[in-house]
């Protein structure tokens, strides 16, 4: 192992009330892979955005080869030869790869976009990469993206590259491929700290792990010494088990039939594969996949706002008995039929709920339009605001404070909270606990298992598959589109699935 | 040391930060100073082309709105006119529909009034030609206004530049009216139905203007009850705050779109109708005089609130007089006071920095540390 | 006949020139995100800036010198309009203004100074009657020396001052500058993806300021050419009119490219002045006619929006305000 890359003394940040990071040490040497270890919100991805030049510490130093500096902006990392490949991809979607390559940086000579080219060529020659500089970023996948990311920082001549939650959008098997490229560039000598919250990947690809709590360092160990149970204590704290309870379904009754449906984005592409499937009341039926494999499309097209090809999507009614067909139907028509189907969105802020307006005002969304009078009643909803606040330990000034105030944990609550309480018959959840720490989550799983029990059948989008074996009686696996396999949650294990996630056939249907 | 002090002095000074929120009477004291300020400097402004005493030159502007009844009902009429168009364009906005195309509307309001005056004048009752010019009006208005929220529904058309370019051919169709309605080939168009003052709103209270001063009250209380407390209001918040929320709750957004923009476009229009039935009584290219665009800085200034946009359709409009009457006493130009305007405006908008952001000091933040 | 196509397109690029000023500047300005609906007000500050800094000369000197008489407007005029950018960049980029309204209040700011200096300059030098800069005018209208030996070709396309020429020089070293050099490329990104530009280590708000401003310039020249080339070194009132608008109509209408600017600048031009050149046409039909610049960009703006291609969509950050921090 080499000499310290870059070290790290009493960094601290606050943004309003909220102390990201306070008083953390770090160093990560030449020629390793430093995992940065935390939970979602314990401040890994500030702290190395103060890194990059994104966020400037309030308080601290910062040495890069032993010798102090202020990174300002990211203009300053580059010229520290430091490179981090966000999370969510800075690439303009207009320009090509190359061009995204080249932005922002000052060569020598002539700008020669032919030239750039023929020099990605020579860096993806010698890491194993494969892209076509010359492809526009609109046209590419996920992970053609992230490579575009990586020889971004490395055509920029960066020594030490920072990844946040690389492999988030990734399949296992894009995964290893990174992984590979990952130790080339560690055996070239370069420093590399990943950011993740994924024990088994940490365990698998880092020389060394520091951990975050809550925006506190806690400590740094070598991954050979240590094992998952103590990294998980250092991660949340006390040690806690990693069960969640899961119930037997109690007299599951077809709710929600699924057949064969199909739809296609605008240029064409299938979104949706002859997709078929039974959601059974008092269930948590899982669904896994690839980000970005329909997951989305999927749910939104049982909720009326994805306009399908063909197909059919039968409701049964379990009050009147009678089934109705929801396919094309607006979310307001399926309402009219009296299907109860609640929905918690991917994009809590941008589709749950309105930001900028208030608890009570957000809880209006799903009822302001009951009554034939032209005005709104504030009344119920504010008892319900006030309600959710209580039961569900919701952290708010009050019930007149913009929800786009609260933290992610909260805003969750007040989504969660709200669907519930319009008693559904069906409850659909993509990623709800995506962003939460521990206590939250399990919060979350609570309720979903609490729905479970009154007879709902959930429909639970998961990312983590850990969870979803853990928590679901049932889990259909997507892939491009397609039902690759449903398999029973009590039995399956996360191998067998991430196999499943990559299947491009559409699988056996064993319903 | 000295090496401390050199990465010292490259830190930054300081940074921005957003304000999480801030006490509702310290955002109006950073206005009011603003406001202030920006006097100040229209004062100077004014110093330095008349060479007066400012405070005689404030003196004059307070005269010019407030120096005789006269004058304070002008101030009243226009401020009527501006507030009814910054109350047209208040739900577009909130909805995030940037309506640019206030002026065309209201013009086009206008042109339908004129139109009926010209054409049935008076041959029917003028009760009846009233209100068959107010209807004209206000559909007129909706026309204007339907057309671009139609394709922003349908294609997501960048409704701003859409807007404006149909204040334009609004502004043509005029002259074209006017061509066709002056044989003189003039282009001036005189008072419509100058003797028989048919389509002309009678005086209430022997007040020419007391009507339109109604009608506009009246409009400000039911916009900001519409915006407040009806369904309606509410679902264009949420499409204005978020298109996918609204889609996701069963919003129909094009519905939405389109149902606002008939509302921003009528009430346009009848700003049009009150412009040529209660006052003016005839058209020209420059009857909105600008104050469609006028309208949406009332509008903003006042947070899409139509309660506080009676405060700032005065302040404009105070200027503008004030301005109007400082040209003519000091024998300057008229436009001094579009000069004033811009600049209260620059100070205003400015200010709401102070209120969203907080500057934090580096520098001192270091000096605690130690 | 042919003389009579000959002059319709001579004067179509005359009334082109300013449109396409305007319209190069604002395509620079709306590259960075800034839709700067104040470019009509900066266009009268470019002209009437040169009308003050032209006047200033003439009156204090008996024999002006004619290449001076060139500059000194010349550079008050772009003097002029990179202040009024300024105050655009400061409220927007710095404090982060809405900018739809600070454009539209830079407007009326910019309108009203216009017509202010332009009525009053001379009362406040004890004159009367309105400005009129010979000498100036004179200097601005000198054509290539060769432009009338070379026939109705001549006449047509090569006898304009040479702010007409700068105009198309300009327009096409910005085309060169956008999409061939590195500056261009960073101004595009900024305009697509503000937040990646500055993860890429620009300097967005220095790139946001010094294309506003230089866009406010090249508009501002628009202006300049209105009142020293078209009217001579005359100022009327409102004389400018509604060019402003147009220009910025042409930026939509040439997709946002400062080439295709040229031409939509001669064609705009031409439909503005057509109804001229119709024999027979009533004076109603010309207001008609006079539509037409503006239906056509609606039409371009609906077709554009309907066949959704990236390419031709205006920058995908136009008229919003970029901060780093936002979370």
């Amino acid at each position: 192992m080499g000499t310290p890359a870059i070290e790290l003394k009493n960094i601290s940040k606050t943004f309003g009330s909220i102390k990201a990071n306070q008083n953390v040490n770090l160093t990560v040497n030449n020629g390793e892979i430093l995992s940065l270890l935390g939970e979602n919100g314990s401040g890994k991805t500030t702290l190395m955005n103060m890194i990059s030049g994104i966020y400037f510490p309030d308080e601290g130093q910062i040495f890069i080869d032993g010798k102090e500096v202020v990174i300002r902006s990211p203009k300053d990392a580059f010229d520290h030869k430091i490179g981090m490949i966000h999370q969510h991809f800075k690439l303009v979607d207009l320009f090509t790869a190359a061009e995204n390559i080249v932005l922002g940086l000052k060569e020598e000579g002539k700008y020669n976009i032919k030239q750039v080219a023929a020099k990605v060529a020579e860096i993806s020659a010698k890491y194993g990469f494969d892209i076509d500089p010359m492809k526009k970023i609109y046209e590419m996948s996920v992970s053609e993206k992230q490579t575009v990311e990586i020889i971004k920082v490395l055509y920029r001549g960066a020594n030490i590259l920072i990844l946040d939650e690389p492999t988030a959008v990734l399949t296992p098997q894009e995964t290893q491929k990174l992984f590979a490229v990952l130790r080339r560039m560690r055996d070239d000598g370069k420093a590399i700290v990943i950011i993740t919250h994924k024990l088994h990947e940490v365990l698998s690809l880092s020389d060394r792990v520091s951990v975050l709590r809550k925006g506190e360092f806690i400590g740094t160990v070598k991954t050979s010494e240590t094992n998952e149970d103590e990294l998980t204590e250092m991660m949340v704290g006390k040690k806690i088990s990693l069960n969640i309870e899961r119930s037997e379904p109690e007299n599951p009754q077809d709710r929600l039939v699924v057949k064969n449906i199909n739809c296609q984005s605008r240029e064409g592409v299938k979104i949706l594969d002859n997709i078929s499937f039974t959601a059974k009341g008092g269930e948590i039926l899982g669904i896994a996949g690839i980000a970005g494999s329909g997951q989305r499309e999927l749910l939104e097209a049982i909720a009326g706002l994805q306009h399908l090809d063909s197909g059919e999507i039968i409701y049964n009614n379990p009050k009147t008995g009678k089934t109705e067909n929801l396919r094309d139907k607006t979310p307001l028509q399926i309402r009219e039929l009296g299907v109860r189907l609640s929905f918690v969105p991917e994009d809590r802020l941008g589709m749950g709920l309105v930001g900028n307006m208030d608890i009570i005002d957000n809880m209006m969304l799903r009822s302001y339009r009951k009554g034939k009078s032209m005005f709104l009643e504030r009344k119920k909803p504010k008892s319900l605001a006030e309600k959710i606040i209580n039961d569900l330990e919701v952290v708010t000034p009050g019930a007149t404070t913009p929800v786009r105030r609260l933290s992610g944990g909260n805003v969750q609550k007040v989504l969660v909270g709200r669907e519930i309480a319009a008693a559904p018959t069906v409850l659909m959840a993509a990623y709800p606990v995506r962003g939460l720490d521990i206590n939250s989550s399990y919060l979350i799983y609570n309720l979903l298992n609490e729905q479970k029990k009154r007879g709902v059948a959930v429909i639970f989008v998961g990312e983590d598959l850990d969870v979803l074996v853990e928590l679901c009686d049932r889990i259909m696996v997507i892939g491009s589109g397609k039902v690759t396999g449903i398999v029973d949650g009590r039995t399956a294990n996360k191998n067998e699935i991430g196999l499943l996630m990559t299947k491009t056939q559409g699988g056996e249907e064993n319903e | 040391m000295s090496k401390k002090n050199e990465a010292k002095v490259r830190e930054p000074l300081f940074h921005v930060a957003k304000r999480n929120s801030m006490v509702w009477w310290k955002a109006w004291l950073i206005r009011g100073i603003a406001i202030i300020a920006s006097l100040i400097v229209c004062a100077l402004i004014i110093v330095l082309l008349t060479k007066q005493n400012p405070f005689e030159v404030y003196a004059s502007m307070f005269n010019g709105s407030f120096g005789s009844k006269r004058k304070v009902w002008i101030l009243l009429q226009n401020m009527a006119i501006l507030l009814c168009i910054s109350l047209a364009v208040t739900p577009a906005f909130k909805m995030h529909f940037w309506n640019l195309g206030a002026e065309g509307q209201v013009l086009i309001g206008a042109l339908a009034s004129v139109a009926c005056m010209f054409y049935i004048g008076d041959r029917l009752p003028n009760a009846l030609l009233i209100v068959i010019m107010f209807v004209s009006s206000l559909v007129g208005g909706i026309i204007w206004g339907i057309i671009p929220a139609y394709f922003k529904a349908k294609w997501n058309t960048n409704e701003s530049l859409f807007t404006l370019m149909m204040n334009y051919i609004a502004i043509q169709l005029v002259s074209f009216a006017i061509m066709v309605w002056v044989p003189s080939g003039s282009s001036v168009m005189g008072i419509v139905n100058a003797n028989s003052k048919a389509g002309w709103i009678p005086d209430i209270f022997g007040q020419k203007y007391l009507f339109n001063i109604l009608v506009v009250v009246a409009v400000t209380v039911l916009m900001f009850v519409y915006l407040k407390y009806s369904k309606h209001g509410y679902e264009l918040s949420v499409v204005g705050e978020s298109e996918n929320t609204a889609r996701y709750i069963g919003i129909d957004v094009k519905k939405v779109i389109i149902r606002t923009m008939v509302l921003s476009g009528a009430v346009c229009g009848l700003a049009g109708f009150l412009l040529v039935s209660g006052t003016n009584h005839t058209i020209s290219k420059s009857l909105a005089g600008g104050n469609g665009f006028t309208a949406i800085m009332v509008s903003w200034l006042a947070k899409f609130n139509p309660i506080l946009m009676i405060v700032t359709s005065f302040l404009i409009v105070f200027l503008q007089r004030g301005a109007g009457e400082i040209a003519t006493n000091f024998r300057l130009n008229e436009s001094v006071a579009d000069i004033l305007t811009g600049v209260i405006i620059f100070f205003i908008i400015g200010c709401e920095f102070f209120i969203n952001y907080e500057i934090k000091s580096t520098r001192s933040k270091n000096k605690e540390v130690k | 006949m042919l003389s009579t196509i000959a002059s319709f397109i001579n004067a179509a690029i005359i009334q082109g020139i300013p449109l396409l000023f305007g319209a190069t500047g604002e395509i620079i300005t709306e590259k960075s995100g800034n839709l700067n609906l104040g470019i009509p007000g900066i266009m009268y500050i470019g002209g009437i800036s040169g009308i003050i800094g032209g006047y200033l000369y003439e009156h204090n000197n008996a024999a002006p010198n004619a290449f001076l008489c060139i500059l000194i407007p010349f550079l008050s005029s772009i003097l002029g309009s990179a202040l009024m950018a300024l105050i655009y960049s400061f409220l927007t980029v710095t404090l982060k203004a809405n900018q739809n309204v600070t454009g539209l209040a830079l407007t009326t700011f910019g309108v009203g100074v216009g017509n202010f200096f332009g009525g009053s300059l001379l009362s406040f030098f004890g004159e009367s009657g309105s400005i009129s800069l010979i000498n100036t005018g004179l200097a601005y209208k000198t054509k290539l020396p060769f432009a009338d030996s070379l026939g109705l070709f001549g006449k047509t396309f090569l006898s304009f001052g040479f702010l007409a020429y700068l105009a198309i020089i300009i327009a096409f070293v910005s085309s060169y500058v956008l999409s061939k050099t590195r500056v261009g490329l960073n101004l595009r990104a900024i305009g697509e993806n503000p937040a990646t530009a500055d993860a890429a280590g620009i300097n967005v708000n220095r790139y946001k300021y010094l294309s506003t401003i230089i866009g406010g310039a090249i508009a501002g020249l628009g202006g300049l050419y209105f009142v020293m080339d078209y009217t001579a070194g005359a100022w009327t009132n409102d004389g400018f009119g509604d060019r402003g608008w147009l220009a910025i109509a042409i930026v939509i209408f040439a997709l946002w490219k400062p080439k295709s600017a040229i031409l939509s600048s001669f064609l705009f031009g031409g439909l503005y002045i057509i109804c001229v050149y119709i024999p027979g046409l009533s004076s109603s039909a010309k207001e008609l006619i006079k539509m037409l610049p503006y239906l056509i960009t609606i039409v371009v703006l609906v077709t554009v929006s309907a066949r959704k291609k990236k390419e031709h969509q205006p920058p995908a950050s136009l008229g919003l305000t970029y901060f780093r921090e936002e979370r």
